[in-house]
């Protein structure tokens, strides 16, 4: 009897090619919608993801403060060498700690000028950071010691300040300070809050702690554990330690964080997919009005077709055979209108992807979902119409014209 | 199944009204359609079917064809009472014993002669390719081989209607109803439909029960009942049926 039903669902389907295209329409853009933004929340999400990793491998942040955010800091005393001297020294997981203190700033080159962020940082900062230097080179040990006024810019800094120049060897000025470009960061591009990662100059720390805070303060200890090491012993180890020094006791929470990249990426990732859920839920509206769309012209198409239900009546169809027609036509319908609206979604998030250069996803459970979903709209939407139909009064159908 | 030298007494009853009634509405909008109509159709037989509009012979034939039920009265199809069946047991009825041909003829559109005649045979459950070749077969019987894939928009009304025909005996039903088969045909092509009609009838043994208002038509059959005013008026025999 299925069998049945889907040849003559099939067969009216075919009788009547543009009705049924305007039929599907509507599901086929709500399960089109709904497949782009969860392919390109799903994108964004692995670009993120993706921008961590290659902050360096193992990496764990320690900041003052308990949370992230802004005046998360207050109160708490900043970090200080002998902070970094101990944990290099007391870990032996660790195998690269790197300190650092932030400013923003203006850079002025000549009659250019530009506000970017201003971080003391020593060699160290590269091998956590898993940065490459593209032009130039590293701060000397003498250049570090000493608190020379040298740095290292950032590929938007040298191009906002110097355009086509070569900016080795030119001196920019920092606040007060002149000091000598020595090289040039490989770029790393936007992430994907917008956020431009080369923008930024780097000078030794102690020159910044010197010249620009006049102060001894860390802000951030970025410290990279050891390949096969645990993060979790070594971040346990580290905040055991820094309670200690810090003089923190028994109860007392800590008023520093470390962070190691699962939270960090939790934190980064939790943005998008919210994002994702939203505009996937607000796509998922747009299919159910394609449901309705179904109904509606299933309904009308009841109307229209009045006089054939009759004859099948009349023939001898059974209530549920007229019922069933009407379902799997229904049904048939909304999972085409699913299968091309999954066709056009591909499509489009691919293009789409290409045009906000992240990765384009394939996300086969969404795609399963959506189809899924649109066939069960079918079944919903189409059972009001069907059943209409099948309860037609065989004589009144046949006299209806 | 070829039957010859019937007379009507010997042949068993098919069909059998016992004082049927019909009433529309109720209490002071009731509106009495048929009051008491008695009538044997035997198998085999061609019966013309004559009144009046307003007479009740519609009304008949719709419970003759299991599409209504009657108020009071008995409805014996092959000596069974089919009077007080469900709504699903008369559509499995008329599925498996009837065959309906109309006025308007009453063709799916957009849908070829084929896929018209196929139709009650898909209901059935017959098999695609014992349905194509049955389906061809029938429409080669009303004379239209070759036009198998025309939809009835492509053909001319008494064509239709021989795809109606088609789609009625291709299932070889017990009794064919046909409710003004010629009401919307020029002479000829009413000639050819009634020629069609009394062929079916004698080669086949298929019982008919037509509605008509014109006599010549009527003259096709071996009898023709009469209505008026919900009740059987006259029966009268056609000597000239051979």
């Amino acid at each position: 009897m299925l069998t049945n039903s889907l040849l003559l669902a099939l067969r009216e389907i075919r009788r009547n090619v543009l009705r049924s295209f305007l039929t599907i329409l509507g599901i086929v853009i709500g399960v089109a919608a709904v497949i782009v933004m969860v392919t390109i929340g799903s994108g964004a999400t692995a670009q993120v993801t993706e921008q961590i990793a290659s902050l360096g491998s193992n990496l764990l942040m320690i900041r003052v403060g308990q949370r992230m955010g802004p005046g998360s800091a207050a109160g708490a005393p900043p970090f200080n060498s002998a902070d970094v001297e101990a944990l290099a020294r007391e870990i032996p997981a660790i195998t690269a700690v790197a300190p650092s203190a932030t400013r923003r700033l203006t850079a002025v080159y000549g009659n250019a000028n530009w506000a970017t962020s201003v971080t003391g940082v020593d060699n160290q900062f590269f091998i956590v950071r898993n940065w490459t230097i593209g032009s130039g080179r590293q701060f000397l040990d003498t250049e570090l010691r000493a608190g020379k006024a040298v740095c290292v810019i950032g590929g938007t800094v040298a191009k906002e300040l110097f355009g086509q120049q070569d900016p080795l060897h030119s001196n920019i000025r920092l606040d007060n300070m002149s000091c000598e470009v020595i090289g040039v960061l490989e770029a790393k591009g936007q992430s994907t809050f917008g956020s431009d990662q080369d923008d930024l100059v780097l000078v030794p720390l102690r020159t910044f702690q010197r010249r620009i805070a006049g102060n001894q303060d860390i802000s951030l200890i970025q410290v990279s554990v050891a390949e096969g090491r645990s993060t979790d012993k070594a971040k346990s180890d580290i905040e055991y330690l820094m309670r200690e020094r810090r003089h923190i006791s028994g109860s007392k929470s800590d008023d520093f964080q470390v962070m190691d990249m699962k939270e960090i990426t939790r934190m980064l990732t939790g943005t998008t997919q919210i994002l994702t859920t939203l505009l996937g839920a607000v796509a998922a509206v747009s299919l159910l009005v394609g449901g309705i769309g179904i109904m509606n012209i299933m309904l009308v198409s009841v109307t229209e077709r009045t006089r054939e239900i009759g004859i099948r009546l009349a023939i001898g169809a059974l209530e549920r055979e007229v019922l069933l027609q009407f379902l799997v036509e229904a049904v048939v319908l909304s999972s085409f209108g699913g299968m091309i609206g999954i066709l056009l979604a591909l499509s489009a998030s691919f293009g789409l992807a290409q045009m906000l250069h992240i990765p384009f996803i394939i996300n086969p459970g969404i795609m399963i979902v959506a189809f899924l979903f649109s066939a069960a709209v079918g079944i919903i939407f189409g059972y009001f119409p069907a059943r209409k139909a099948a309860q037609l009064d065989p004589i009144d159908a046949l006299r209806h014209e | 199944m070829i039957m010859s030298a019937r007379t009507r007494t010997e042949r068993p009853p098919l069909v059998e009204l016992q004082g049927v009634t019909k009433v529309y509405g109720s209490g002071m909008a009731a509106m009495p359609a048929l009051r008491g109509v008695d009538l044997r159709i035997a198998e085999g037989e061609f019966t013309a079917v004559m009144g009046p509009s307003g007479s009740g012979k519609s009304t008949c034939m719709n419970i003759l064809g299991c599409l209504d039920t009657p108020t009071g009265g008995n409805y014996l199809f092959k000596n069974i009472n089919v009077s007080g069946l469900t709504r699903n047991q008369r559509a499995l009825l008329r599925r498996h014993h009837l065959g309906f041909v109309f006025q308007g003829y009453n063709l799916l559109n957009r849908t070829s002669a084929l896929e018209n005649v196929e139709l009650p045979l898909i209901y059935r459950g017959v098999k695609a390719r014992e349905r194509h070749h049955r389906a061809a077969e029938a429409l080669a019987a009303v004379g239209l081989s070759g036009w198998e894939h025309h939809t009835p928009g492509e053909l001319s009304g008494g064509q239709q209607q021989r795809v109606a025909i088609a789609r009625a005996i291709v299932t070889e039903p017990a009794l064919l109803l046909a409710d003004e088969p010629t009401g919307n045909l020029d002479t000829a092509r009413s000639i050819e439909i009634m020629e069609l009609l009394t062929s079916f009838n004698r080669e086949l043994g298929i019982t008919i029960v037509m509605v008509t208002h014109e006599e010549e038509m009527a003259r096709y059959a071996e009898r023709e009942i009469l209505f008026r005013d919900g009740l059987v008026e006259s029966i009268s025999t056609n000597g000239g049926g051979d």
